[in-house]
């Protein structure tokens, strides 16, 4: 599990240049590490009195082995964006776009200003923010066509789908995950501006949960219809949360230590659900609606008893619920769910923007997808209108650029 | 991407360029005769200045200018003054700027006269709307991403060449002081063309 680092209080640049406790800093200086004391000199957040916030200053790394916004637990707010790639933009604009977008992404996951930010004070309280990049095939294809993996594209179709071109596809995604709307707008605003040059948005899609500290830390999200959704979820702490969210030897070379990304638009009538009361709701699922437990019994993390049936013969847990329908023999079909809720401006378009990680969708969501388009009563209620899968690169180090694993190959 | 690659021509060795360092800082020990010695010999401004997140404003050659920014540090005991500045793989006039109100009350860019000094021990930011280094001229596009060589000359001949990405920047659109186009933009706004 990632935690957060708590910015600590930072010295002032004059001090440091000036101050008689800085000598070792400077003598450091010598070693090599000149770069990372003139980061640390600039960074804005010296003017904030650390003390005084409850939060602002969590931090994620940027740079490690995987990117960030995928095993970090989701915060309160969301932003994905589907942008279409100009056709002019070719490897070496694909390269310039990444480098620009991930030096951005690494200043403002600190809390630093992007380079050439004209709005420098809104980011100083990065708030956990994350920022992960994703490629659609029209970007991979610019860079290597040999190099995109068999399951990126339009998945297949399925039966209940009535999905919207306005917020399916795209060929590359942009993932602004942070406790602060404002901090995320303006890491956003800052991300766009360095893209306008090589493509359109094609989409945007904010999601929201709960504001951090709401609830205690690790609380399952609630959705729209007030259902706790995500119980089944592997964690970082899991032993084979790895091999089902990180790609492996069977990927391409360069998504190795990447996954892949999901995004379904899942928008929910809620009129229609006002309609149905509170036994036919928790029926639907097959949980109850105040703590998540199975019908079955017990709490929320227990094991559903699928055999159990009522006095009369028939199963507790109903064929058609969801819980039910959404299990999987097959310890592979699983997924990590990073699941936020939305709302349109006018309210007339509410849901969920299912967000889910895996090494290969074609084995992971695919199928259980088949099984809850098959038989779900949910679907009475929900219906797909988005649809886009991404392949998300292995994170980069200092210096590097998420992506850049595949203009090595 | 490396946003501050640094070079200086005339470069020391590590342990010169360690003790000019150390020295700089009050609470290091008295220096040593040779230490003392080697500082003498080092005290090259370039070699006590140092450019940080520098950047570029995007621009295609028909533009015709664009502007480098950036923060320059002085880890130095001794003000250091830049002279000049060049960027031959894009420009071959290249001009240090300031940014001063004008007669009529508006903002103009002009040649900073005797260039952009750095006390010791303090920085200059290089900034839209004030000092900067100003490209003309342009011999080809400036793509967003790209990265280009920028060498600071010192008014003691020593000289720094540094790399600085190219960034899409709507701003630095200032007036000119005299015969000078529009700076980049072909944006109407600015009357004084």
């Amino acid at each position: 599990m990632e935690r957060p680092a708590e910015n600590g209080p930072r010295p002032s640049r004059r001090r440091v240049l000036l101050g008689g406790a800085a000598a070792a800093g400077v003598g450091a200086m010598t070693l090599g590490g000149g770069d990372a004391l003139i980061r640390s000199l600039r960074a804005p957040a010296e003017t904030v009195a650390n003390a005084e916030r409850v939060h602002g200053g969590r931090t994620y790394p940027f740079h490690g082995a995987h990117q960030a916004g995928v095993a970090t637990p989701p915060q309160a707010h969301a932003r994905f964006i589907g942008v279409d790639l100009k056709k002019d933009v070719d490897a070496d604009g694909v390269r310039r776009l990444l480098t620009l977008l991930s030096d951005d992404a690494s200043r403002l996951t600190r809390g630093e200003s992007a380079l050439a930010d004209t709005e420098p004070e809104l980011a100083t309280a990065p708030s956990g923010l994350t920022v992960t990049f994703g490629f659609g095939p029209g970007l991979v294809e610019r860079v290597d066509p040999k190099a995109v993996p068999d399951w990126l594209g339009p998945l297949p179709e399925f039966e209940t789908d009535r999905l919207e071109e306005r917020w399916s596809h795209g060929d590359l995604l942009l993932q602004v995950c942070s406790d602060d709307l404002l901090t995320l707008s303006h890491a956003v605003r800052m991300l766009l501006k360095d893209t306008r040059a090589f493509g359109e948005v094609r989409w945007s899609q904010e999601g929201f949960r709960r504001a951090y500290g709401a609830e205690p830390d690790g609380t399952t999200m609630r959705n729209l219809f007030g259902q706790v959704d995500g119980t089944v979820n592997p964690g970082p702490e899991d032993e084979d949360f790895d091999p089902l969210v990180w790609c492996g030897a069977e990927s391409p070379g360069w998504l190795r230590g990447g996954t892949a990304l999901v995004l379904r638009r899942i928008s929910m009538d809620l009129d229609e659900w006002d309609r149905l009361d509170r036994p036919g709701r928790e029926d639907s699922v097959g949980r109850r609606l105040d703590d998540g437990a199975p019908l079955t019994g017990g709490s929320e993390h227990d094991e559903p008893d699928l055999e159990a049936t009522t006095p009369l013969g028939f199963p507790v847990i109903a064929e058609y619920a969801h819980i039910r329908r959404a299990r999987s023999e097959d310890p592979d079909e699983r997924i990590l769910r990073r699941a936020y809720n939305y709302e349109s401006a006018t309210g007339e378009d509410v849901g969920l923007l299912f967000a889910c990680y895996q090494r290969d969708p074609d084995r992971q969501f695919v199928p259980i997808q088949r099984r809850l388009d098959e038989l779900d009563l949910l679907n009475e209620w929900i219906t797909h209108i988005g649809s886009a899968v991404f392949a998300l690169p292995p994170g980069c180090s200092e210096g590097g650029f998420v992506g850049q694993t595949l203009f090595e190959g | 991407m490396t946003m501050t690659a640094l070079t200086t021509r005339s470069l020391l060795a590590p342990t010169a360029l360690s003790a000019a360092l150390l020295l700089g800082a009050c609470a290091s020990p008295a220096p040593t005769e040779e230490e003392a010695a080697v500082q003498e010999s080092s005290a090259l401004q370039a070699e006590s200045v140092s450019i940080t997140d520098p950047w570029i404003k995007a621009a295609s050659a028909d533009d015709g200018m664009t502007a480098a920014f950036g923060v320059l540090i002085n880890e130095g005991e001794e003000d250091a003054v830049i002279v000049a500045a060049t960027a031959e793989e894009i420009s071959d006039m290249v001009e240090l700027h300031e940014v001063v109100d004008g007669d009529d009350g508006n903002t103009l860019m002009r040649e900073k006269d005797g260039g952009f000094s750095v006390a010791a021990g303090s920085e200059h930011e290089l900034s839209p709307g004030a000092d900067h280094i100003m490209i003309m001229d342009l011999t080809r596009d400036l793509e967003p991403g790209a990265e280009v060589a920028v060498t600071l000359e010192f008014e003691d001949g020593s000289t720094q060449e540094f790399t600085a990405p190219v960034k899409d920047f709507e701003g630095a659109n200032e007036n000119y002081d005299g015969d000078h186009e529009g700076h980049g933009d072909s944006d109407e706004d600015h009357g004084g063309h």
